[in-house]
């Protein structure tokens, strides 16, 4: 019976995760949120600046992983606008731009934002040290369109921005090591602010650098996107997602609890 | 010459990047720049035949008629038909973008959504505390997982409400409110952020004196073999 | 078009999600299909976003501002458009990335590899230092000025000597070219301990990160695909 149990086929546990996802999909729940550090850090620094500020939005994550980048991105996005503050969008994954640029594009028709005045989208470049180094140097060496193929001396918001001397913050929503080299390049060499996004397989490598202060703050995974959400009081997908995956979470937590109380009876009567 | 041509190549762009770093001198940044510009332009080339290559492997599948050729049959008429309908308009065309957005990335994100499954089976059938290194990974992942959602504070200030001296609101235990979260940003923010902070020095320091390797000439295997 | 989108993406969702039941043609249908578009997709930003922007557009301005200063119509900014032809050396160079389809010839791939890898290796060495070396060192020992400034708790204190410590032992574990005996033996076992915690911390976080991409994917076939049925019908 014990051996049965340990060895049950795993598409019963395929089906018990499927069900917890499906079941608070259907019947959402509302859970209380409480807001960490390291979000309330980011949303601080974003509410001081003065409205005319720019900060670079860098979607450095794949469709793979787009779950919780985009909660964050539409969150951020909202108190940029709220405030007056602009956004520059580039990648330097080259398989997100029309991602990127389809989602800007929803997020500002939401916050009847304006291309070009408001926000931008600047595109892809190859050679992500490149690009992040050239950029610190002159923006338009690197992207001398955005991704529309306009001149970037032709749109209003770029017309006093040269480098990272104008931009106030740079939010990179990360699922990879993005993070680090925008730290290590233009953090250390050109003094840009450097905020994080990051999916929930990151975030522990992020701390260090949170703590040190090369991180001004740091949304983790869809808990920040909920946290973010809570703080701006306007619940999106973040706190929708946070509140389902609860349960998906007590389902695995279980399962190690269970596998292993079954391991040590094993373990026991072997002896 | 086949190597000797690269390596003074490496060394004479390691050494520009590394002296332009400390001079702000207007030749030195110009110099700076120009190396940053031709980066930037060789680097597409780069991307490029990584997609010569890939397209190489399969056509070879076909023509050999290996196992499961037809499939690859399949990945070059998807990449064709992208290819086609992107080049020539660009990649804002509506007929491509509707066909990343609906074929792409629905399965981009639904290939690493199968994780999900796995890791549940994972966490059942494999995730034992076999040894004393084994309970600690498991104790932290646990506090941490119960940390990152609502329902671990719930759980949490329920289990609080059934101590006495609770329904005091200066009581020490009230104090100990949301400790599920809590204990999660300890565990982040100390052991976890030692951890890390010990590996990020190691891995530099290693990448460091690799790459002085690099720049002298010592460490040559991204050469290849061959002469 | 938005409904038939919205079945193609549904139909090839559960093509993908077949193969928790087993492997099965249509799961690897939608696995090529899905190499195929991407690396279509790949090709048009390569060249797009990358080739066309960065070599092709400055070249030609450069061409055409070669032309007019032969024919003799020059101005300012054809003057500046003139420094592009230099551009012509990193395009060759980056030509010569495609020497790896001739057998003969493949050496010359080492050319421009050997420039991007010098670039790397040349930005890496001073701003790694200062990031990850000097600052995570200062970021370690920081806390300390505050101790002795009395400015923090007691269990903030305890928390900053553990991740000193920590960090150490850390450290100690990764030192190799001592034998691990006696005290090295013990504090790398320290070490060993916060490593276990640091990955349980990222396993926790990991099945936040993988529930996630799930609950976007079910979102979408609940509410999108099954809410298009209203539409249909």
């Amino acid at each position: 019976m014990l051996e049965k149990f340990m060895n049950m086929d795993r598409r019963i546990i395929f089906m018990l995760v499927a069900l917890v996802v499906i079941i608070p999909t259907l019947i959402p729940v509302r859970l209380p949120i409480t807001v960490s550090e390291p979000t309330q850090k980011l949303y601080d620094y974003i509410e001081a600046l003065p409205s005319g500020s720019t900060i670079i939005m860098a979607f450095d994550y794949g469709p793979s992983s787009l779950a919780e980048p985009e909660p964050m991105a539409k969150a951020v996005m909202q108190h940029c606008f709220s405030k007056g503050v602009k956004v520059i969008g580039m990648t330097l994954y080259p398989n997100t731009p029309t991602l990127a640029d389809k989602l800007m594009q929803r997020i500002a028709a939401e916050n009847n934002a304006v291309y070009g005045e408001d926000y931008v989208f600047l595109g892809y470049r190859p050679g992500a040290l490149q690009v992040i180094l050239g950029m610190g140097t002159d923006i338009s060496s690197v992207f001398e369109t955005d991704y529309e193929k306009t001149a970037i001396a032709e749109i209003p918001m770029m017309e006093n921005i040269t480098n990272y001397d104008q931009i106030d913050l740079l939010l990179d929503l990360a699922s990879g090591s993005t993070t680090e080299t925008w730290i290590i390049y233009a953090n250390t060499r050109y003094g840009l602010k450097i905020a994080a996004g990051v999916t929930a397989v990151i975030i522990a490598q992020m701390y260090p650098y949170l703590q040190s202060g090369q991180l001004v703050g740091m949304m983790p995974g869809y808990l920040g996107a909920a946290e973010y959400e809570k703080l701006l009081n306007a619940p999106g997908d973040g706190t929708v997602g946070l509140n389902t995956a609860s349960f998906a979470h007590l389902l695995i937590i279980g399962l190690v609890i269970l596998g292993n109380i079954a391991f040590f009876i094993h373990q026991r009567r072997e002896a | 010459m086949k190597r000797q041509i690269p390596l003074a190549l490496c060394f004479l762009f390691g050494i520009a990047m590394i002296f332009t770093q400390f001079s702000p001198h207007s030749y030195s940044q110009a110099v700076y720049k120009e190396v940053i510009n031709w980066g930037l332009i060789i680097s597409p080339f780069a991307l490029v035949l990584a997609v010569v290559t890939l397209i190489q492997t399969h056509a070879t599948r076909i023509r050999l008629r290996t196992e499961h050729w037809q499939y690859s049959l399949i990945v070059f008429v998807g990449m064709i038909v992208m290819v086609l309908i992107g080049v020539p308009d660009g990649p804002q065309n509506s007929v491509f973008v509707w066909l990343y957005d609906n074929v792409q990335v629905p399965m981009d994100a639904t290939m690493f959504s199968l994780l999900a499954f796995f890791i549940a089976s994972a966490a059942f059938r494999a995730f034992r505390a076999r040894s004393f290194e084994a309970t600690l990974l498991l104790i932290a992942a646990m506090l941490v997982m119960m940390g990152n959602v609502p329902v671990g504070d719930l759980v949490w200030n329920k289990l609080i409400s059934w101590i006495p001296g609770s329904d005091s609101p200066e009581s020490w235990v009230n104090s100990t409110a949301n400790g599920a979260s809590g204990i999660r940003q300890w565990i982040l923010d100390v052991p976890n952020l030692a951890a890390r902070r010990g590996i990020i020095l190691g891995v530099s320091l290693g990448v460091i004196s690799q790459s002085i390797r690099i720049i002298l000439g010592i460490e040559r295997s991204y050469l290849g073999g061959g002469d | 078009m938005e409904v038939f989108g919205i079945w193609v993406a549904a139909f090839l969702t559960l093509c993908i999600y077949s193969f928790l039941y087993r492997d099965n043609p249509f799961y690897r249908f939608a696995e090529h299909l899905f190499v195929g578009i991407s690396v279509g997709y790949l090709i048009v930003i390569g060249i797009h976003q990358g080739v066309i922007p960065l070599t092709w557009e400055p070249l030609s301005k450069a061409m055409s501002a070669l032309w007019t200063e032969i024919i003799g119509e020059t101005t300012p900014e054809t003057r500046q458009a003139l420094w592009g032809l230099f551009k012509i050396i990193p395009i060759a160079i980056g030509l010569l990335f495609f020497a790896r389809l001739s057998p003969r010839h493949t050496w010359l791939i080492r050319i421009p590899i050997a420039i991007l890898i010098g670039f790397g290796a040349g930005a890496a060495i001073p701003n790694m230092l200062q990031a990850n070396i000097f600052k995570q060192t200062h970021g370690t020992i920081a806390p300390f000025a505050d101790i002795n400034a009395g400015t923090l708790s007691t269990w903030d204190t305890f928390g900053a000597v553990l991740m000193v410590v920590g960090v150490m032992c850390t450290l100690t574990y990764f030192f190799f070219s001592v034998e691990h005996r006696g005290p090295i033996n013990w504090l790398s076992k320290v070490g060993i301990a916060f490593l276990m915690i640091g990955f349980g911390a990222a396993f926790g976080n990991t099945v936040m990160g993988r529930v996630a991409l799930m609950i976007h994917r079910v979102g979408f076939l609940i509410n999108e695909w099954l809410g298009s049925f209203g539409a249909l019908f």
